[in-house]
């Protein structure tokens, strides 16, 4: 049988590899994505001080430490059994809104808009943000860097540093907000509307507006029907910073809504031979394997699925938005995998739009940022929505406000029995009669890219025996002996 | 010369140090005028056969994130060690090990039966585990072999420099990438917007590039030297503003730790938690704070014939995680001795 090995798959967050096995016909029998990395997070975590996993666990992820950082704070408020001060929860959603306002446009610009606005078969020395930069030009590029930096600057402000954030702490945010810099944050958060409105027209005219891209996004290589689930507020509108977990079955009707602390009954983790993340699936449907549709328990997340599994978005222009996307897709819920892109962008017009809301409120310079009032250590959950889909963290403390035991499901592994079916289709729908050029493995890279997986976040735990292979050699060098233990 | 070439790769990493370099903003594009990059997997297509087909020492300078903690990347270390005329170490995991380094706690059989097997979430009845060599249907398939131990980068290659940081700060990074650039060829000087921190000549070979001076040199907060009669940690106390956050009982890895981000920690009212790593005339950074600290703790009580120094060393109730959080790998403690 022939192999093709793409490695290693590039324009996403860590590392991963993909090899794609070909019958006598040159055909393809199977496609495997693989994750070839870990870390080990769960385990040395454990014995560490409970106020520092938000500054322990944004390790896991550098694209996305926010989204750690503030699973970790709120599993700390629900440890600590304290609820923090309004305004420390307004400024937490604000400089959450800057945090996706950076990684939706990085994200876009920068790692999926190649595929597109240079195409999926430009030459590969071409397919890059500087090939974007060339054929925009500077003038657009510059209003990418820009606001891409206004969103890493409106969180920077309350977290200290963009990337690896300090501010979270049981009950509230260690720094306020005052009205320069309040000032700075609105202009920035206003500027971004423009650009999220300006972002979807460019989509509307590059991707829309040609149908080879319309067919390549509905075709069956890129569809796939599965479960959605994401955060939604009390109206079921997408929300990222809180609520409760809705989910949602392959038509669309809502298969259940939980709460944080019930994540349990609801997720469950299948393991895999071939590679290291785990495999989550709805534990009431059970794991059936890489298959999709309404038996499987294969549940996607990150912006398409939390479009899918909500009721819309709670701003107007996004929720406009939302509604044309749904109509020109033929109605909800939508299968189509490299929609996510279409989705990531109504998801970053409905951050800068609530960043506006929040930068706003007459109460967000309030100074009234901590509530001093904690329990008795004990255990928490905390769930955001990444800008890579439902994050959990749950922890337990010993009485000395120590972690005994910490779990972790991030939001890029939700993903994952998804991902590897959708490149496994993506090969199949179009590697036909052994026909592989560039091209093409782009093309099946375009599967995976969409979800913008962040394997770095897929690889925190440190699973594996311990390979070990001692050589001993003789004075020259030759060797005379091996041992070795699980190779 | 034409332009040079840049290379930028990670190992066991976050992601955090490529977003530090695209936080460098506009001056990415000046960055562009000095050079070509030929090697970036977050945001380019070269794969590793096209490296491999480069000729050695082609590239000018590699910068490498993230530690080296599997055959795959070591065997990227060597190579493009083996390609480049300089090898970075960039950003904390590869000058120090970072929190990742923590795993060197650990026994691997012991994170192996918690994750696919105690964890509460997983279901695995068949005690399924992962393979580094795995027969599908189709054939054999492999993922990359661990090694026992997260080491930094120059413990597995010859490294020419190191950023630190976690992520390294974008003033850095302009300041290093400056500096490079115009001692390859003098042209270059003057092309990179320089702020905050400036290398004026490269030091020699082996050296941090960052300002060997600690975090209290450019510390906002105002220091008095206090005595410490008891420690804090940081939710249970809200730290009086503009003042000096050890002074206050809360520990601040400051005293040893080296400058070179803008504090930017402190400015959002919490403590250095020593990302930088030590400046050079300290061996290591946890023996170098736990040296600041005893300077500081209850010195007043010594005096007393009831003193018991042990009153404090209670207090701080997780020393490794404290004083080593981001440099276990590089430090003389290196990793917990495994009994089998």
């Amino acid at each position: 049988m022939k192999r093709v090995t793409i490695d290693p798959i590039t324009r996403l967050e860590g590392h991963g590899k993909i090899e794609i096995f070909l019958d006598d016909k040159g055909e393809v029998s199977n496609a495997y994505f693989q994750v070839p990395e870990l870390r080990g997070f769960e385990k040395f975590c454990e014995g560490r001080l409970a106020e520092r996993m938000p500054l322990l666990t944004e390790r896991i992820c550098g694209v996305c430490p926010w989204a750690h950082h503030y699973a970790s704070t709120k599993t700390l408020d629900m440890a600590f059994g304290v609820e923090p001060t309004d305004t420390a929860k307004k400024l937490r959603e604000l400089s959450y809104m800057g945090y996706y306002i950076y990684d939706h446009i990085l994200h876009f610009y920068f790692l999926g808009a190649p595929d597109f606005v240079v195409g999926p078969d430009a030459p590969a020395a071409e397919r890059n943000i500087f090939g974007v930069i060339n054929k925009v030009g500077l003038e657009i590029a510059g209003e990418v860097i820009k606001h891409r930096a206004y969103g890493q600057r409106m969180s920077a402000m309350l977290g200290g540093r963009a990337t690896h954030p300090v501010c979270g702490l049981p009950g509230g945010i260690s720094k306020g907000l005052n009205e320069e810099e309040r000032a700075t944050m609105e202009k920035m958060a206003k500027s971004s509307v423009d650009f999220a409105q300006f972002s979807l027209k460019l989509f509307n005219d590059i991707v829309l507006g040609n149908q080879t891209y319309v067919d390549l996004i509905t075709s069956d290589a890129y569809t796939m029907k599965t479960y959605y689930m994401g955060l939604v507020d009390d109206n079921n509108k997408v929300n990222f910073y809180d609520g409760k977990v809705r989910v949602v079955d392959p038509f669309g009707n809502e298969f259940v809504k939980f709460k944080p602390e019930e994540y349990l009954d609801h997720i469950a983790e299948h393991v895999m031979p071939w590679t290291y993340p785990k495999f989550p699936y709805l534990k009431n449907i059970g794991w059936k394997g890489l298959v999709d549709g309404p038996d499987s328990g294969i549940l996607r997340v990150a912006p398409l699925a939390r479009l899918n599994a909500s009721d819309g978005m709670a701003t107007p222009l996004a929720q406009a938005e939302y509604e044309r996307m749904y109509e020109v897709l033929g109605g909800k819920p939508v299968h189509h995998t490299l929609a996510t892109h279409w989705a990531r962008l109504i998801e970053l017009l409905y951050a800068a739009e609530k960043a506006v809301e929040l930068v706003t409120d007459e109460g967000i310079t309030d100074t009234d940022i901590r509530n001093m009032d904690l329990g008795e250590p004990g255990e928490g959950v905390g769930i955001v929505e990444a800008c890579r889909g439902t994050l959990i963290h749950h922890y337990k403390l010993t009485e000395d406000a120590l972690i005994e035991k910490a779990n972790l499901i991030v939001a890029t592994v939700n993903n994952m029995g998804a991902i590897c079916m959708s490149v496994r289709d993506a090969a199949k729908g179009l590697i036909h009669k052994g026909v592989v050029n560039d091209g093409l493995l782009n093309m099946v890279e375009m599967a995976f890219r969409a979800y913008d997986p962040c394997l770095s976040c897929a690889t925190h735990t440190l699973p594996g025996q311990m390979p070990l292979e001692i050589v001993i050699k003789d004075v020259k060098g030759k060797p005379v002996k091996r041992l070795s233990q699980n190779l | 010369m034409d332009k040079l070439k840049f290379a930028f790769y990670w190992g066991a990493s976050c992601g955090g140090c490529e977003v530090a370099v695209l936080d460098i903003d506009e001056r990415v594009l000046e960055v562009l005028q000095i050079g070509d990059i030929v090697f970036w997997p977050v945001a380019m297509d070269t794969k590793y056969k096209d490296v491999e087909a480069m000729p050695d020492k082609s590239i000018d300078v590699s910068f490498f994130n993230g530690s080296v903690r599997n055959d795959e990347s070591e065997h990227i270390a060597k190579l493009l060690r083996q390609k480049s005329k300089f090898m970075i170490a960039f950003g904390s995991c590869a000058h120090e090990g970072c929190i990742p380094g923590l795993a060197n706690l650990h026994d691997r059989e012991s994170i192996f039966k918690k994750v696919y097997k105690e964890s509460v979430s997983t279901v695995n009845p068949n005690g399924v585990t992962p393979q580094t060599h795995y027969h599908v249907p189709e054939g054999e398939i492999h993922i990359p072999a661990f090694h026992d131990t997260v080491k930094t980068l120059d413990q597995v290659v010859d490294v020419d420099y190191s950023i630190p940081g976690c992520p390294p700060n974008p003033d850095i990074i302009v300041a290093a990438i400056d500096a490079l650039a115009s001692t390859v060829d003098e042209k270059f000087a003057g092309i990179m917007t320089v702020n905050g921190y400036k290398i004026e000549t490269l030091p020699p070979k082996g050296a941090v590039l960052a300002p060997n001076r600690a975090q209290c040199f450019e510390c906002p907060l105002k220091k008095e030297d206090k005595r410490i009669d008891k420690i804090y940690r940081v939710y249970e106390k809200i730290p009086e503003p503009g003042k000096c956050l050890l002074d206050q009982g809360i520990i601040c890895m400051g005293p040893a730790t080296r400058m070179g981000c803008h504090t930017q920690c402190m400015n959002a009212g919490m403590p250095c938690t020593g990302c930088q790593g030590p400046v050079d005339q300290a061996e290591e950074l946890g023996a170098s704070m736990m040296t600041a600290l005893t300077s500081n703790i209850g010195l007043d009580d010594e005096k007393e014939s009831d003193y018991d120094p042990n009153k404090f060393i209670e207090q701080i109730k997780d020393p490794i995680g404290t004083f080593y959080m981001y440099s276990l790998p590089a430090s003389i403690l290196k990793r917990k001795v495994m009994k089998k």
